[in-house]
């Protein structure tokens, strides 16, 4: 791993160092999320998986019904009788924060004619499959709708758990080693530089003492050759 | 956001049913046709949207572009043929997406 550029100064050491915790930190906050939304996760694809199944089930045999009601009426009747239905829907959609992830929430408000019939035709020209069908269309549609919501957020937690494993990898094969061993160089150098200083300082004393002894010996040469002088 | 829309978006004879309960219903005979009609639903307030899975099978592309998104939920339906597994399969996806493996086989 190549070592980024950084000057070896105590200054940027300990900004090193700063970033170090933080990653650190942050990488473990990361990782408790990544586990916490995986169990969620797992929780609501059990519960979609199962709801998707029924729902699929009913389905077909709601589709059966309505075949049978076409192949007994004729399709342009089946059609007619469906036309004008008697009920609307409005959505009502809230926002569910499950850690982080905006997951939605489907209520259905459903406005019921002045009629108050729950089938939107008369009696005389349809089958009772069509009645059947359409009734159980009715009962399953909640399901539906939960079904949706189910898979949203499964959608939306699977996105989110990808994004955070990213960074959880990142921080710790990337920032984290990186971090520490540029702090590694800092300190190798911080402690070279010491030890030059040290080793400088020992040999200037060196010096000045060597210069001192020249000089003292130049004294007492001196002093030496007054005092036969004098003699 | 309240007062969403819900839209049934398949072939006629698989969307037909849910006009009896009062949403709207949009028939469509091609791909084409449900592509176009699939990104308008998507910009107008629809915020749940169910497709019939034989047309999905020709909009994956179509269907990914909202799959992250909050907004709509686009959810495969079996139509009249049958289930092709497709709602299951895309649940498993997500899955494989998020653990790395697909631990629901």
């Amino acid at each position: 791993m190549a070592v980024t550029v950084t000057t070896p100064t105590r200054m940027e050491l300990a900004r090193l160092k700063g970033r170090l915790r933080t990653a650190q930190r942050g990488h473990k906050l990361l990782k408790d999320k990544r586990d916490e939304l995986l169990r969620r996760l797992l929780d609501t694809v059990g519960e979609v998986q199962a709801l998707r199944g029924r729902v699929e089930e009913e389905l077909m045999g709601i589709h059966g019904g309505f075949t049978m009601a076409a192949v007994l009426m004729g399709g342009p009747a089946l059609e007619q009788a469906l036309m004008y239905p008697t009920q609307r829907v409005t959505l009502h959609v809230t926002v569910q924060n499950i850690m982080g992830v905006h997951a939605p929430r489907y209520d259905l408000e459903i406005h019921t004619g002045d009629s108050g019939g729950l089938l939107p035709y008369g009696f005389a020209a349809t089958s009772g499959e069509l009645d059947d069908a359409v009734e159980a269309l009715r009962g399953v549609f909640p399901a539906m709708m939960r079904l949706a919501e189910g898979e949203k957020t499964v959608q939306l937690i699977s996105r989110e758990i990808e994004k955070t494993r990213r960074r959880v990898n990142a921080l710790e094969y990337v920032v984290i080693p990186n971090t520490q061993q540029a702090i590694r160089y800092i300190s190798m150098k911080l402690e070279e530089a010491g030890r030059a200083t040290i080793t400088r300082l020992m040999k200037v004393k060196e010096m000045l003492l060597e210069q001192s002894v020249v000089h003292h010996k130049a004294l007492d040469t001196q002093a030496l050759e007054r005092l036969r002088e004098e003699e | 956001m309240t007062g969403a829309r819900i839209a049934v978006l398949g072939d006629w004879d698989s969307v037909l049913a849910f006009q009896a309960l009062g949403l709207p219903v949009f028939p469509a005979q091609s791909a084409e046709q449900a592509r176009a009609v699939l990104h308008r639903l998507a910009r107008e307030d629809y915020a749940v949207i169910y497709l019939t899975e034989r047309l999905a099978a020709d909009l994956e592309r179509d269907i990914a572009r909202y799959q992250d998104a909050p907004a709509p939920a686009i959810l495969l339906i079996p139509g009249r043929e049958g289930p092709l597994g497709m709602g299951m399969g895309k649940l498993r996806a997500a899955v494989e997406r998020a653990v790395g493996v697909d631990i629901l086989a």
